[in-house]
């Protein structure tokens, strides 16, 4: 089972948690992007993502094809979610079902790795005085991008 | 000449000051002449050398042909997660 979804609703990872849950997978592993208040040593007070949605939705779709394949899981969740979000919310959820922990570790890996290699999503900070500017990782420095 | 609509998000929608650009292609052109017709608008300073194109919701390579019928979008570098 495979299921991804670019959303504008808030994330509920017990959902996603219980909708992979059987008695056929003996672990599942969850991974979850949330807000953070700092970025490049500047105060964030909130963010908003913007999508490409049709591409987004195909690409992510693509990315949980490759992973299923790759590492065999029995069921696999993405969800990202796009519009305004306040601190500390979940930006992303990947939940991956495998009989055993080490695929089910590595798809949730693969899957955000590529999500951030090439979904066509944007993600615009907030500030503590009032400016907004628009993230680009190519830009980042050695250690804002780990 | 044929005319496509290339779509434009986040900071290139910003930086153009519009959500997409009307473009005036000869036909057989690829996505390179296009990105070249792009980057010769007054707007296209902040652009990278080689931005990323989607054609038909997918990646282009630059020696790809574009088509009249093609869904065409300039992609900023992505940041989700």
């Amino acid at each position: 089972m495979k299921r991804t979804a670019v959303v504008t609703r808030v994330i509920n990872p017990a959902a996603l948690i219980a909708e992979v849950t059987s008695v056929e997978v003996g672990a599942i592993s969850v991974f979850l992007g949330t807000v953070r208040d700092t970025n490049d040593g500047r105060k964030v007070t909130g963010l908003d993502y913007s999508a490409y949605t049709s591409m987004a939705e195909s690409e992510l779709s693509g990315i949980a094809d490759e992973a299923e394949a790759r590492f065999g899981v029995h069921s696999l969740v993405v969800e990202h979610r796009v519009g305004e979000l306040s601190l500390g919310e979940v930006s992303v959820a990947i939940v991956a079902a495998h009989q055993h922990r080490e695929p089910a570790i590595e798809c949730a890996r693969f899957v955000i790795d590529e999500i951030k290699k090439r979904v066509p999503i944007w993600k615009r900070e907030h500030y503590a005085d009032g400016s907004r500017a628009w993230v680009d990782p190519t830009r980042a420095t050695e250690a804002t991008a780990l | 000449m044929s005319q496509v609509t290339v779509q434009l998000f986040a900071s290139y929608a910003e930086a153009f000051g519009a959500s997409h650009l009307k473009i005036a292609l000869d036909p057989g052109s690829t996505v390179d002449d296009l990105v070249r017709c792009i980057r010769s608008l007054p707007a296209a300073g902040s652009l990278p050398a080689s931005p990323r194109v989607a054609v038909n919701r997918k990646f282009a390579s630059p020696d790809k042909l574009i088509g009249s019928g093609d869904e065409i979008a300039l992609i900023p570098p992505v940041a989700g997660g």
